[in-house]
């Protein structure tokens, strides 16, 4: 293998294309870039996909087409009816099924020569390395800031460029990291964002065909590295701009105090992405380090209601709708929380705790609507599993809000243990 | 100068874009400050801003002249 000028090895023999692949690849055969030689190459060449989602899918179904032999897909999740607004690798006869079976699945459909490498599970420090060593190039369509330093750090480490896109509303970025010579993820971002700062696309919504553009744009670059032709986007980040219609450049040179691709790397192998982003689940209930109290969903009833048998009575029902602001009613010989629901409105729409007077205030409005969520009064957060809740809680209590709890587990655990008190479609 | 905002710092200062006029010779550094003194959404400017001043990356002891563009880089991670 002889290196090329993105640092990129060139495919090896034995990638010889028969008769059916020349039929299919004719418009690259006659392109003077890529030709029976690059195509050969497309063919040996291996690309590895983190996350099958927005952005994944796109690429992968440009890249399959395209003749590249080898797609390892990393995504340790199903496929949700939310997904389906962009990510389209995956149908609804795909529903609850892993992505990873569904990329495959559509993936030989669009190309049966393609060789698609499952990995039905989450790209983590252990198994990173081992991983990104068996692909000549990665994709980063991941979501989340922790799997984006991953992915970073991994390829710098690997020598592997990291194809960079993600998301955001209507406004998405775009650049290939870790190339000979180039910047890298953390050159541009050193620090990740305090948690909670950036809302997810769960969270803050995502314009359906923006991550086609992105997506389609990796694909692009990821052949073009592996062809060696053109200019990669190396050093030059692309912020797309979709209700505008408009690409900005900015230029970025790798930073020599970079500390995984600088002159003196302290990042000399994965770390822990979670602890680094802040974004560490907490394992035990109680206190996590910020101080925050776990509530265990066994006790929300008795937390709530002031009824300690923590089962749940009608009567309840009643005393609660009457004691709606407890210091009303004094007698009720409990502080009664407030109860916040962070989550989105359409996921309050489909299951709630109205029941236990829970009020919503979606996570990225919570700043700016304080003034909603009393003080002198116990707070109760909760959202779907306890991880944008917990971010919240310690927002809150960094607000000076002085007895924040999360609940642990979210309203999926009041599901589990007390599905009778949930409101349901109210 | 003018200072531009994307994703989730265009929402913290509720614009695309705002100009900013400061004494000569400040830097990146004292722009952010000036931006988070300005308060709402922008109290919460993050401590580490990624900063292009006229399409280049920047660091924060960059001295700014009058005229530049400052764009704010806001990490994004969706997928």
């Amino acid at each position: 293998m002889s290196p090329t000028k993105t640092g990129v090895p060139r495919a090896g023999p034995g990638a010889a294309l028969d008769r059916a692949e020349t039929a299919r690849y004719a418009r690259h055969l006659v392109l003077p870039e890529v030709g029976r030689e690059g195509q050969e190459r497309l063919k040996a060449a291996r690309v590895l996909l983190v996350g099958a989602g927005g952005l994944g899918s796109p690429a992968a179904l440009y890249l399959a087409a395209a003749g590249v032999g080898t797609l390892g897909v990393v995504d340790p999740d199903v496929v949700d009816v939310t997904n389906l607004q962009r990510q389209i690798l995956h149908g609804t006869s795909d529903l609850g099924g892993l992505k990873v079976a569904s990329a495959k699945e559509t993936l030989h459909d669009v190309n049966p020569h393609v060789h698609v490498e499952p990995y039905p599970e989450k790209l983590t420090s252990d198994n990173a390395m081992e991983i990104v060593a068996e692909y000549d190039v990665v994709v980063d369509g991941s979501d989340n800031f922790p799997t984006r330093y991953l992915v970073n750090d991994a390829c710098v480490l690997s020598g592997r460029p990291n194809v960079y896109g993600s998301v955001y509303r209507w406004e998405g970025q775009l650049a290939v990291f870790g190339v000979e010579g180039g910047p890298c993820y953390r050159c541009l971002f050193r620090e990740p964002p305090p948690p909670g700062m950036v809302p997810n696309c769960a969270e803050a919504g995502v314009f359906g065909a923006l991550p086609g553009v992105i997506g389609a744009a990796q694909a692009m670059e990821t052949i073009k590295l592996l062809l060696d032709v053109g200019q990669p986007v190396a050093g030059r980040l692309q912020i797309f701009d979709a209700l505008a219609y408009r690409w900005r450049e900015i230029e970025v040179r790798r930073d020599p105090g970079c500390p995984v691709c600088g002159d003196r790397p302290t990042v000399t192998a994965p770390v822990d992405y979670d602890l680094f982003c802040g974004t560490a689940p907490t394992a035990t209930p109680g206190r996590d380090e910020n101080g925050v109290a776990q509530l265990d969903p066994g006790d929300l009833i008795a937390v709530m209601t002031g009824n300690t048998s923590r089962t749940w009575d009608p009567a309840d029902l009643l005393r609660l709708n009457l004691a709606w602001d407890p210091t009303d009613y004094p007698d009720l010989g409990f502080a009664r929380p407030f109860l916040l629901d962070v989550r989105e409105p359409i996921e309050w729409d489909a299951m709630n705790l109205a029941r236990l007077g829970a009020v919503l205030v979606p996570m990225g409005q919570v700043p700016e609507r304080l003034d909603k969520i009393p003080r002198g009064r116990p707070v109760v957060v909760y959202c779907h599993s306890g991880v944008r809740s917990l971010e919240v809680a310690n927002f809150l209590a960094a607000q000076g809000y002085d007895e924040v709890r999360n609940l642990e587990g979210g309203i999926a655990a009041v599901l589990e243990t007390n599905p009778e008190v949930l409101g349901l479609g109210e | 100068m003018n200072v531009l905002f994307f994703a989730s710092h265009r929402e913290l200062a509720g614009a695309g874009d705002t100009v900013v006029a400061l004494p000569e010779r400040s830097t990146v550094n004292a722009l952010l400050a000036a931006l988070r003194e300005r308060g709402g959404g922008l109290a919460r400017l993050p401590e580490q801003v990624a900063v292009a001043v006229n399409r280049q990356y920047a660091d924060g002891e960059t001295v700014l002249a009058d005229g530049d563009e400052v764009a704010l880089i806001p990490p994004v991670a969706g997928g």
